[in-house]
């Protein structure tokens, strides 16, 4: 759209809001379209449900490479942190007093760990892992934590079949006022 | 008038609110009169030297004063092993009425601020949608815009005093990550209407476009009604430590879904279950089960003057003043104690009384140097009241330390040092 034209949109709607003909402003539009298949390289978002994983995979044998690389220096050589915010393994839900809630005893979802890695790890560089290094770090984490098999290959389909200990853990509170 | 003439409306010195109105201190009580009215021999006035020469020219970007430098926000070192992470707190101890300069409102960050060109940045919308839409910050700023005052706070807010021992801390240091602006934006469902929202669409999911890509999932009927897209803060453009060039803004609500750098909004049925609505900004309760998507603030309110760390010179009259706020609604009343909850009376409210937005409480007290433990307890138009500490703490437990809202006390002492209790 040219610019002469967005004003002239953009006019257009203050008008038509200030005389409350709402309908109208629909039907005005100052965002560009675009298609899903553009966004490819721009959207994260990995859902539970299976939606937004890339193709890739591979084993936690694999992913232990990574992490004793990428990893450690932050979240120790076997995922026991050096803060509190940091440590990735252990805790108990159900018999400590104060559980310590990590990825292994809190976690509801495996996906969460494909999109928060993928997205926002290491935090020194975050994104610099390729899709392939995402699932075998995060199969090395999940193995850690005693829930996946060192020799499992986790991709697309395994990762969705992953059981977290603390799945049920959780209420939708959303809704509430 | 004489201190007869102070109607004390609870116990250990509470005055009556009524004498805020048209007086000064020259109408509060002897000590007063006495040490802040009467004559001082050796106090001769002469005018000062800057009244004899000419002062700086204006500028193009003003600054405060250099006497009012210590006025900061407060924030950790640093930290490698957490690149861009932290947060800063707003000096409320120092801020008076209900609404905090953009250089000293309270930031909390998850992977530093990025330093956004605004003629690169991209705000989409997509998933669940008729059409699919990019605008550019330009194309945004064609939009008509609504400005409404809102507070945010971080629900991590407060959250030391869930723990078991009272820390010693200030208004700034316990109570900091809330602040109060007026946020200049379009409102979301007009944008949200654009791209036409498929009937299956639930939610929606927001992602910054910070290094750590902070993504949140709200629900489409939430987004719908107040949320907005905030391109301004108090008038100038949001700043970069508050999302610049835009932020979603999600009234009342936990700061934190309200996000910054915003550039994406993905529509779907189901949230994403990001790291930050999981793993974190999450109540754990006693039962062991965690409470997911806890958005609104609950009915708060603190003294910041006195406060901890402060120490009252003398005795005689002192302005309790402070900040209350709901997520829920406006807030409709403040009640103060001097004698940590047994009595209390009414502050005056002095600012508007707008939905989900700071107000300025205030009421005169006398201090006559014995012990006191002062509280305050807000009510908001919705009729809840903030409940105390341990009422909280025992209701939720403090295996989370999200949304604490109980009622703070400040105990003075004989010496007049005030100190974060627990009472
Ligand atoms: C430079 C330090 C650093 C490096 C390197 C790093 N992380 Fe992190 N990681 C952090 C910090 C800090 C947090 C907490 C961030 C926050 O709270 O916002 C975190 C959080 C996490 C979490 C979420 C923990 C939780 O319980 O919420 C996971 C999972 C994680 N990192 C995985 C990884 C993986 C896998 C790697 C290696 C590829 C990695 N990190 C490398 C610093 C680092």
């Amino acid at each position: 759209m040219s610019t002469l034209k967005k004003l002239l949109t953009a006019s257009a709607v203050s008008a038509s809001l200030a005389i409350g003909l709402s309908a109208v402003v629909q039907a005005q539009s100052l965002g560009t379209p675009i298609n899903e298949s553009q966004l490819q390289g721009f959207d994260l978002i990995a859902q539970p449900n299976g939606s937004g994983y890339p193709a890739g995979g591979g084993t936690a044998m694999q992913g232990k490479a990574i992490f004793e690389i990428r990893c450690v220096a932050c979240h120790g050589m076997t995922g026991e942190g050096t803060s509190a915010n940091t440590r990735l393994v252990g805790g108990d839900m159900q018999s400590e007093e104060r559980p310590i809630r990590t990825v292994g005893s809190y976690w509801p979802h495996a996906s969460t760990l494909f999109d928060y890695v993928q997205r926002a790890m290491p935090a020194d560089a975050p994104k610099s892992l390729s899709s392939d290094e995402v699932y075998q770090v995060i199969a090395y984490v999940l193995h850690l934590n005693g829930i996946i098999e060192n020799s499992l290959v986790l991709n697309k389909e395994t990762l969705m079949q992953v059981e977290m200990p603390n799945k049920d853990g959780f209420i939708d509170s959303s809704q509430a006022l | 008038m004489t201190k007869q003439d102070l109607e004390i409306v609870a116990a250990n010195g509470l005055i009556n609110r009524r004498h805020l109105l048209g007086l000064g201190l020259a109408g509060m009580g002897t000590l007063a009169s006495t040490s802040l009215l009467g004559a001082d021999a050796g106090l001769n006035l002469e005018i000062p030297g800057w009244s004899k020469q000419p002062g700086a020219n204006a500028s193009g970007y003003g600054s405060r004063s250099r006497f009012t430098d210590d006025m900061q926000r407060m924030s950790g070192n640093p930290n490698p092993l957490y690149p861009g992470g932290g947060a800063s707190r707003s000096p409320l101890h120092q801020l008076q009425g209900s609404i905090t300069p953009n250089s000293l409102h309270f930031e909390r960050h998850h992977a530093g601020i990025p330093d956004i060109d605004p003629a690169q940045h991209k705000l989409v919308i997509h998933g669940l949608v008729r059409q699919p839409l990019v605008f550019s910050y330009e194309d945004l700023l064609r939009y008509p815009m609504v400005s409404k005052i809102y507070f945010l706070e971080c629900s991590g807010n407060s959250g030391s005093l869930f723990g078991p021992n009272p820390a010693d801390g200030s208004a700034q240091s316990l109570h900091g990550l809330v602040s109060g602006a007026e946020w200049t934006g379009i409102p979301l469902s007009t944008l949200l209407d654009e791209a036409g929202v498929d009937p299956d669409a639930r939610w929606i999911n927001a992602v910054g476009a910070d290094a750590a890509s902070m993504g949140r999932s709200i629900p489409l009927n939430r987004a719908m009604d107040d949320v907005m897209l905030a391109l301004f803060q108090n008038g100038e453009p949001v700043r970069p430590g508050q999302g610049y060039p835009m932020r979603l803004f999600v009234p009342g609500c936990e700061g934190n879904i309200s996000v910054k750098w915003l550039t994406q909004i993905k529509l779907t049925r189901e949230p994403t279950h990001f790291r930050d609505e999981t793993s974190k900004y999450t109540d754990t309760r006693l039962d062991r089960k965690s409470q997911q998507f806890t958005f609104p603030m609950g009915t708060k309110s603190v003294i910041t003057a006195p406060s901890g760390q402060m120490k009252l010179e003398r005795q005689g009259i002192y302005q309790v003043t402070g900040i209350a706020w709901s997520g829920r609604g406006s807030i409709r009343r403040v009640e103060v104690s001097a004698d940590g909850g047994r009595t209390w009376a009414d502050a005056m409210i002095d600012s508007h009384q707008s939905e989900k937005a700071l107000a300025r409480f205030t009421i005169p007290w006398q201090w006559s140097g014995g012990d006191a433990v002062l509280q305050s307890r807000a009510t908001d138009s919705q009729g809840n009241v903030q409940p105390t500490r341990t009422s909280l703490v025992t209701e939720k437990g403090n295996i989370s330390t999200y949304h604490f809202h109980g009622i703070q006390s400040w105990a003075v002492n004989t010496a007049g040092d005030v100190a974060n209790v627990y009472a």
